[in-house]
């Protein structure tokens, strides 16, 4: 009975009091628009530009992919700040495996993914099972991976790569239609995955209202669907316009996937949440609160050892600099996403749309040419004002 | 008597809710007047009102102390007159000393430099007073809550304290410590201290207060005078509840079925000092349908016992045997445990029970997760379905299951923390404090859900420092001294009486175990 009264308080003209409760995951996808249109004005056009729009992708790629990983040892209650050393070590170790020892492409991937899990099941081990502060842990692993990779580099850069190697970054989706241009695979993809929002979300509406949950208003629900749908072809279009789907939005597309799945419906990810919620109750319910602590440092190490890859791929070089602070833009990506930072809440998506804000400032700035010192001053002002913000909401609540 | 201090309609809104409706409290100079009520009738907005947290303007109603209209503005302004809180979360810096703490904000200096010979000869004089006679260099760290309780008040009195208001003080404190600080109140009393006392323990009121006030939804109900009005208990709790619970414990026919579970030998060590020995060769027995009791001091290894038995959550070095069913388990995790048929209900239900930021939903369903998932996805569906059942069967009190804990009262809390345990589908559950905290109405909601679990043929082992609520409950109470079991008592035999005096003969049998400590 009181939930037919509460369905009806959602129904009855309440849209107001709906936004005002949902106002950070709107506010995001909101801010995110109007960062690109403002850009897309003040560039005369430029960010929105085919050949810019794939350079976004190909810029961002490596801090997404770093983001999900953070997202979770973030959620769980820890900080990785070693992500961009580990990052820069990775790919020096595989230029050193291609160029040096001649390795084949397909065993330097193997051996860098194992590399970096081992660097996270290093780095996780003195967390989880020694208590020590991730903070202390994973500033010496900054320190530690830095010295390696200038070590193993001996200072020097270090490439060219194989064409397969670096085909992983700048590499593209091939034109199975034979359109050519504008790319008949890229337009496909868009009408897909437009088709699979649309029926996604109502499937969502659809449990939602069977159990009772709160529901959101048609109006918001379509404008939101319609938003993002259209941006969504927009930007395919876009793509198709220049040379298609590039591989590494694939990838990180269905990275982004399968973790946005393994946090929201899986028991693993449920029971990170716990963890950083409240991490004595958690073990006091039966889970095991260090080995999932291990295995979140053990997948931010293999993400971080896959951007490494990427980031070599897409430099075509392996330089000691690879890397360098990539570490602030991921967490300040994450926080922007609206993360807490006592562990326990936050979203994949909130943290991909968070790297995206920070990827398109990056980029739109460059090229209205504002000067680096004025870049970080922007930057570090939207990370304040997006945590202000989730402090500011939670205290009116 | 002239009155210090008087609340004069006092009309509190936030939006959608009026937490105090027309209320007035009217408190004589040099009285213990006793606050009671339900959680969430609204003594801790009172409170708030007064004492300037909520400022003068943001509520309707006037409050007159000593003679006075009185406007603050802030908490400073009210202390400025002498109307000091202590709160039932203490505010003390637990790594500072006793002297630090007493003097912080206000520290006995010159021009920024502390005389640290002043400050420790007042704190010694105010220790004095409280009747606490540790070095003011101690840190408040290294207090039990009855001291660091004491500390408060010492720092009260160093502000020159004319209304004392003490919310909940005995609600964290054993029964020694809470006789002594109702001990306390009375001589503060004698020296001239007004004092308000919040509290939901009726016999610690009519122990020391002089007259009484009910409020119920955030109104006024009645105001007694204990010396004059005939006060029963249950005349309060009538008016706190605004209906008659002529039972505050519900009966159960004594049911006792097949032995459950068989706790023997059982010996552990603290986890940070390995030579102490915590619980020493505790042996106890739990049958189907029994609900059996723990009685002990605070401190006595009650709590260490539950808890090294689930999953080892505490100590070292332990040793023992459990069996269920005559057959020996292993206990040592958490996971263990329960699958060995264990729960456990923590007497700390915010820092170790529940995920505050989480929903009723989550929280319903963290300990069983796999019950409503396939092959490690959660059905959502099926998980609302099951927080749904809980929330009718508990009867908890919110307009829905996606409701975040923190936002449910005392009793609602306890029972989203038992319907986790009860969702695990354990056959012995350890109840620990079960009703620690909560108001009289939940209390009774709890106990019948106890018998309920009784009646479902599940063993209960309930820890209680309330004993009157263990001789109401339980079949049988094993009475616990300094970390061993030292009696075991059947529902006739037992009394307040012998439970005392089994504790009191255990430690001058065995003054070498004390000496151990």
């Amino acid at each position: 009975m009181e939930l037919a009264e509460n369905k009806r308080a959602n129904d009855g003209g309440s849209l107001v009091q709906y936004l005002s409760k949902h106002l950070r995951e709107y506010g995001l996808l909101v801010a995110l628009i109007a960062i690109m249109i403002f850009f897309q004005v003040v560039t005369d056009g430029t960010l929105l530009k085919p050949v810019n729009i794939t350079n976004l992708f190909l810029q961002n790629s490596y801090i997404i992919i770093m983001a999900l990983g953070m997202l979770i040892v973030i959620v769980a209650g820890h900080i990785d700040l070693s992500v961009g050393s580990v990052m820069g070590f990775i790919g020096a170790l595989a230029a050193v495996m291609m160029v040096n020892w001649g390795w084949p492409v397909w065993a330097t991937i193997l051996a860098s993914l194992g590399a970096g899990i081992l660097i996270g099941a290093w780095q996780g081990y003195w967390v989880a099972y020694w208590k020590i502060p991730a903070f202390i842990v994973t500033l010496a692993g900054m320190l530690v991976f830095r010295g390696l990779s200038l070590w193993l580099l001996e200072g020097q850069s270090v490439g060219p790569f194989e064409r397969s190697f670096q085909a992983l970054s700048t590499g593209f989706i091939p034109d199975f239609t034979g359109l050519g241009r504008p790319n008949g695979t890229a337009l496909v993809a868009g009408v897909i995955a437009v088709m699979l929002i649309v029926w996604l979300g109502l499937r969502q509406r659809i449990t939602n209202r069977k159990y009772g949950m709160e529901e959101e208003p048609a109006a918001f629900f379509w404008a939101r669907t319609i938003i993002v749908s259209g941006a969504l072809f927009y930007v395919m279009y876009k793509l198709a316009g220049f040379r298609g789907l590039p591989n590494v939005m694939i990838s990180m597309v269905v990275l982004t996937l399968i973790y946005a799945f393994i946090t929201e419906n899986t028991t693993l990810g449920r029971r990170i949440y716990a963890l950083g919620g409240n991490e004595k109750a958690a073990k006091l319910s039966g889970i095991k609160t260090e080995r999932l602590t291990f295995l979140a440092f053990v997948n931010m190490g293999m993400l971080a050892a896959l951007a490494g890859l990427i980031f070599a791929a897409r430099l075509n070089t392996a330089t000691p600099k690879a890397g360098f602070g990539f570490e602030l833009d991921v967490i300040a990506a994450v926080f922007i996403g609206g993360a807490s930072m006592s562990g326990g809440s936050g979203k994949i998506i909130g943290a991909v749309v968070g790297a995206f804000i920070m990827g398109v400032l990056n980029n739109g700035m460059s090229i209205m040419g504002i000067g680096i010192d004025y870049q970080q001053v922007i930057k570090g002002l939207v990370l304040l004002a997006a945590v202000f913000f989730d402090v500011y909401q939670k205290n009116k609540a | 008597m002239t009155s210090l201090l008087e609340m004069c309609a006092i009309t509190k809104e936030f939006p959608g809710v009026k937490a105090l409706d027309n209320v007035n409290l009217t408190v004589a100079r040099g009285e213990i007047h006793a606050i009671c009520g339900e959680n969430g009738a609204g003594k801790s907005t009172l409170m708030k009102v007064l004492s300037g947290v909520y400022p003068a303007g943001t509520y309707d109603g006037e409050i007159r102390y000593d003679g006075q209209t009185a406007q603050f503005s802030d908490i400073n302004d009210s202390e400025a007159l002498g109307i000091i809180i202590i709160h039932q979360e203490l505010a003390l810096v637990p790594l500072l000393s006793i002297a630090e703490n007493i003097f912080l904000g206000n520290e006995r200096a010159t021009k920024g430099v502390v005389d640290w010979r002043e400050t420790f000869r007042m704190t010694t004089d105010l220790l004095d007073k409280v009747g606490l006679s540790e070095p003011p260099g101690t840190l408040v760290d290294s207090l039990g809550v009855g001291k660091q309780q004491l500390v408060e008040i010492a720092k009260a009195l160093s502000k020159d304290v004319k209304l004392l208001i003490l919310d909940e003080p005995t609600a964290a404190l054993s029964e020694h410590d809470s006789q002594a600080l109702l001990d306390l109140m009375l001589e503060l009393k004698a020296q001239g201290v007004t004092q308000i006392i919040i509290s939901h323990k009726l016999n610690e009121v009519r122990r020391v207060a002089d007259s009484v006030t009910v409020i119920r939804d955030g109104a006024t109900v009645s105001t007694m005078n204990t010396h004059t009005d005939d006060i029963t208990e249950d005349r309060i709790v009538r008016d706190m509840v605004g209906r008659d619970l002529s039972n505050r414990y519900p009966p159960r026919p004594h049911r006792a079925g097949e032995m459950l579970m068989e706790v023997d030998d059982w010996s552990v060590w603290h986890p940070e000092h390995k030579d102490r020995q915590v619980i020493r060769n505790a042996s106890f027995r739990v049958r189907a349908g029994e609900v059996v009791g723990i009685a002990g001091l605070m401190g006595s290894g009650r709590t260490e016992l539950a808890m090294s038995i689930f999953g080892r959550s505490y100590g070292q070095n332990i040793s023992g045997r459990v069996r269920m069913h005559g057959r020996e388990v292993d206990t040592s995790t958490v996971g263990r445990a329960i699958g060995a048929g264990l729960a456990y209900v923590t007497e700390d239900r915010k820092s170790l029970g529940l995920i505050l930021e989480e929903t009723i939903q989550k929280n319903t369903t963290l300990a069983n997760l796999p019950s409503v998932s396939r092959h490690g996805i959660i059905s959502e569906g099926e998980e609302t379905r099951v927080a749904e059942r809980y929330r009718q069967a508990m009867n908890i009190r919110t307009p829905s299951v996606f409701q975040k804990v923190m936002n449910l009262s005392g009793g609602n809390q306890q029972k989203v923390v038992l319907s986790k345990w009860l969702f695990s589908e354990p056959e012995v559950l350890i109840l620990d404090e079960p009703t620690r905290g909560i108001d009289v109405g939940a209390k009774f909601e709890i106990y019948n859900i106890i018998n309920s679990l009784s009646e479902q043929g599940k063993g209960v082992v309930m820890i209680s420092s309330e004993m009157p609520e263990l001789l109401g409950m339980c079949d049988r109470i094993y009475v616990m001294n300094e970390g061993a079991l030292v009696g075991e008592l059947t529902a006739a035999e037992a009394s307040q009486e012998r439970i005392m005096s089994m504790i009191v003969t255990d430690v001058v049998d065995e003054p070498a175990l004390g000496a151990a400590e």
